[in-house]
């Protein structure tokens, strides 16, 4: 037990559960608010669109601080990130909708913010199942093309986030803002800026 | 008082027979009404009670959401665009001196404080279901009079074929109004038949006492059957004018929010459904009602309407 609380991934996996945690100390405590079920799908959505933001954080990160580590602990943010979306997508499906299939398919086809939304969660599926080495191996280089899925994700989360909104876009601009500068890092032109700088 | 249901329209003739079986039944007496008062009070620290409140004769038969939840989960932009923020920020807003300007085509203009307002009319409890655009709802027990009192005492003229109602604008007082999230100050807007009829309250009450400020004190109009938003707070004029006015809501997006804004299951907002509703307090929506239950005794005033096109 010991050894294992020494591991960096063991804290980030405590860190990845106090989300959650915090739900249901809420819920016990009654402290969710008078509508908990909108309190439960807005948070778990706030943590999947964080745990992707942070998992795209890892690449720019690692150039930045030459600190190549940091890359293993991206599978455990990708897949906090998955597990809040699952969350998320069983508040909706669930208490939301009431698992009424029809209804169900009536929103994502008629709700931009919902089919955004849902189809962000649909990309994440793949990547969730082929995270273990033994996908990755087997994978070889499609494995990384494969998981280029999580840009259209993040793009998709932000927007059915944008579009969910009634009025106020300060929030969700916030993770559009963050969103467009680690996408924008990672272009080549970006790159050879930076290294420009670095140089002089 | 008037009658608030309209005699001459059988409720058939409107309402499917789902929605017709739905109407208001009688509350069983003053006893249950105090016990719900009293219950509500215990919450916060304890606002100024209405004394000589008429009871409700057709509070409807379903659970009041309680004090709590009415007055911590408010849409008041005013004080800024989370569900806590007015009851978190609305402290700072001033009810006392305060008017509301009646004005417009009417024969007698006036200016009213809001203590004469207070005593225009008996004060009557009224329990009415609240259902956001956003798809929430509440049952939520006013006190205030039927505008149609206000009205009668100004003598609209024959010009005056709509309502305009404004909000106060003070971003001292509003701290969201610092941001343009709407084009301030707050307008709201009703037809003359819909401001004159008996449902249509300016309440100055909440569970029997006055109107915490998170809810539109000091005085606020409720409109049962259209979406909250058309339920404008803290009202500092009301003007009667020719023209259809620009509310707040169809000024930030048109194509999402009209002058009626009735609750209509069948008409989608743009971009979610209004089929369903969430009752704060319960875990799973239930369906949503035609004019929000309250179609006998006012789908009347829509006959002949399309209300896709006017929504």
């Amino acid at each position: 037990m010991h050894g294992l609380l020494r591991r960096p991934g063991s804290w980030l996996f405590v860190a990845g559960c106090l989300p959650l945690l915090r739900l249901i100390l809420l819920g016990v405590w009654g402290g969710l608010g008078a509508d908990p079920v909108e309190f439960v799908a807005h948070s778990t959505g706030t943590w999947a669109l964080i745990g992707l933001l942070l998992t795209l954080a890892v690449t720019p990160l690692r150039r930045l601080t030459g600190r190549s580590g940091l890359v293993r602990h991206r599978r455990m943010l990708g897949l906090f990130a998955f597990f809040y979306a699952c969350l998320h997508a069983l508040t909706y499906f669930w208490l939301d909708q009431s698992f009424d299939p029809r209804a169900i398919a009536r929103d994502i086809l008629e709700r931009p913010f919902i089919t955004a939304g849902f189809t962000a969660f649909v990309l994440l599926v793949p990547l969730a199942a082929t995270s273990t080495r033994a996908a990755m191996r087997r994978l070889g280089r499609r494995w990384q093309l494969l998981h280029r899925l999580i840009y259209p994700a993040a793009v998709l989360g932000v927007l059915h986030f944008l579009w969910l909104v009634k009025k106020d876009l300060t929030e969700p601009l916030v993770y559009a803002g963050v969103l467009g500068l680690l996408l924008v890092v990672r272009l080549r032109w970006t790159q050879r800026l930076l290294a420009r700088v670095r140089e002089e | 008082m008037p009658p608030r249901h309209s005699p001459d329209i059988l409720p058939s003739e409107i309402t499917p027979p789902d929605i017709y079986r739905e109407r208001r039944r009688f509350m069983q007496g003053i006893g249950a009404l105090a016990l719900a008062a009293g219950f509500g009070a215990t919450a916060e620290a304890a606002p100024a009670r209405l004394t000589g409140v008429r009871a409700d004769p057709q509070a409807p038969d379903e659970a009041r959401t309680p004090y709590r939840d009415i007055t911590t989960y408010n849409n008041f932009y005013e004080f800024g665009s989370g569900k806590d923020d007015p009851a978190a920020r609305a402290d700072s807003l001033r009810t006392r001196p305060w008017t509301v300007a009646v004005e417009g085509a009417v024969n007698r203009p006036r200016v009213w404080d809001i203590d004469a307002l207070l005593r225009l009319a008996p004060l009557e409890e009224r329990v009415y279901r609240l259902r956001c655009v956003e798809g929430w709802s509440m049952v939520i027990p006013w006190v205030g009079f039927s505008l149609a009192e206000l009205i009668r005492r100004a003598e609209p003229t024959g010009d005056a074929k709509y309502l305009e109602f404004v909000s106060l604008h003070d971003p001292a007082q509003m701290p969201g109004q610092r941001r343009r999230v709407l084009d301030w100050p707050y307008v709201e807007g009703l037809r003359m038949d819909e401001a004159m009829h008996p449902l249509t309250l300016l309440a100055v009450g909440l569970y029997g006492e006055v109107l915490p400020n998170q809810n539109g004190a000091p005085i606020r109009l409720v409109v049962p059957w259209k979406y909250g938003f058309k339920s404008a707070k803290s009202l500092v004029r009301i003007r009667f004018v020719e023209k259809p006015p620009r509310t707040a809501w169809m000024a930030a997006a048109p194509d999402e929010y009209g002058f009626y804004s009735n609750v209509n299951p069948q008409v989608a907002h743009p971009r979610w459904s209004q089929a369903k509703e969430r009752r704060i307090g319960e875990l799973f929506r239930r369906d949503t009602l035609m004019f929000n239950g309250y179609a006998d005794a006012v789908a009347g005033l829509y006959r002949g309407m399309d209300l896709k096109r006017y929504f």
